[in-house]
């Protein structure tokens, strides 16, 4: 069932003061998801990858960007989410996998992204940009 | 034939709001091509007409810089048909804007009463298509969009 945006986004307390739960960054990311890209709730869980599960396309990453920014007021720089210039990168994408170099470089710009897995066998349409990976950079943007 | 979908604007404030108005007329010939003998306008060209409203509203925040393409209509709920003689109004507000694209929403409504409401994505295609590229003109914004904003502006210049 689709849920509207604004359940997710009533804060339990004033957010301003008091440092927002992981569960609550959760559940307002699942609201954002599930209202940029047209999901049911229970397809949004932690492990749900948003480009191969959830079916995001170019345009979805701009939507949940600007979505993202609404529901918990941060500025989310241009290519900060979503790196710009490094799948589309010779040196880092060779026949369809991720370069050491590559690696390396994807390490530095999604450090909100576990790599530990996909590192063993680097197909680079096989990336493992989660729900789980929204998560934690909402929360490395978030006042602690 | 021109693609346009709107008739002229009634306010419009600089990377905020515009409103546009849209008279439908049996003289039109897509209101009879879905159900014979009972003239409707089609939802598609509602959607269309909030794009346009929407669209130029961006355009004119990028100073007309960017080729801004409709990328993603996020919602589109309708509340009722649109017969001939009925006078739309397309009422619409940018949520959030920056240089790869805008998010845009609004209100179609017609006597008073809700037509539509619409969520539109917009990409600046120069700054997120990579690897291809456009022409450099700006395809998107031909004079026939460009002379709309241009009359609105004029109108309250014009005494006669």
């Amino acid at each position: 069932m689709r849920r509207d945006a604004k359940s997710h986004s009533k804060p339990r307390f004033n957010g301003a003061d008091m440092a927002m739960s992981r569960d609550e960054v959760y559940s307002k990311v699942q609201g954002v998801l599930v209202d940029a890209l047209g999901v049911d709730d229970e397809q949004v869980k932690p492990t749900a990858r948003l480009k191969q599960d959830l079916g995001a396309e170019s345009i979805d990453f701009l939507d949940i960007v600007f979505r993202l920014e609404k529901a918990f007021g941060i500025k989310i720089p241009r290519g900060e989410l979503v790196p710009e210039n490094v799948l589309t990168d010779p040196n880092y994408v060779q026949n369809g996998r991720v370069t050491p170099a590559g690696m390396t470089e994807l390490k530095k710009r999604m450090p909100y992204v576990d790599l530990n897995e996909f590192e063993k066998n680097p197909q680079v349409d096989q990336l493992p940009f989660t729900v789980d990976a929204v998560v934690r950079y909402v929360q490395s943007k978030l006042p602690a | 034939m021109r693609w346009i979908w709107i008739d002229k604007f009634t306010e419009f404030t600089s990377r905020t709001s515009a409103t546009a108005v849209k008279n439908v007329t049996l003289a039109e010939e897509q209101l009879h091509d879905l159900y014979p003998d009972f003239p409707i306008y089609p939802h598609s060209l509602i959607v269309e007409g909030m794009a346009q409203t929407a669209g130029i509203l961006v355009g004119e925040a990028g100073g007309f810089a960017e080729k801004v393409i409709l990328a993603k209509i996020g919602r589109a709920t309708f509340h009722q048909l649109v017969r001939p003689g009925d006078s739309l109004t397309f009422s619409a507000k940018i949520e959030q804007f920056s240089q790869q694209g805008a998010s845009a929403s609004g209100t179609v409504t017609t006597d008073g009463k809700l037509v539509a409401e619409i969520e539109l994505m917009f990409s600046h295609i120069d700054q997120n298509m990579a690897g291809m590229e456009f022409p450099e003109h700006n395809f998107v914004f031909t004079e026939q969009f460009t002379e709309l904003l241009k009359s609105y502006r004029l109108q309250g210049e014009i005494t006669l």
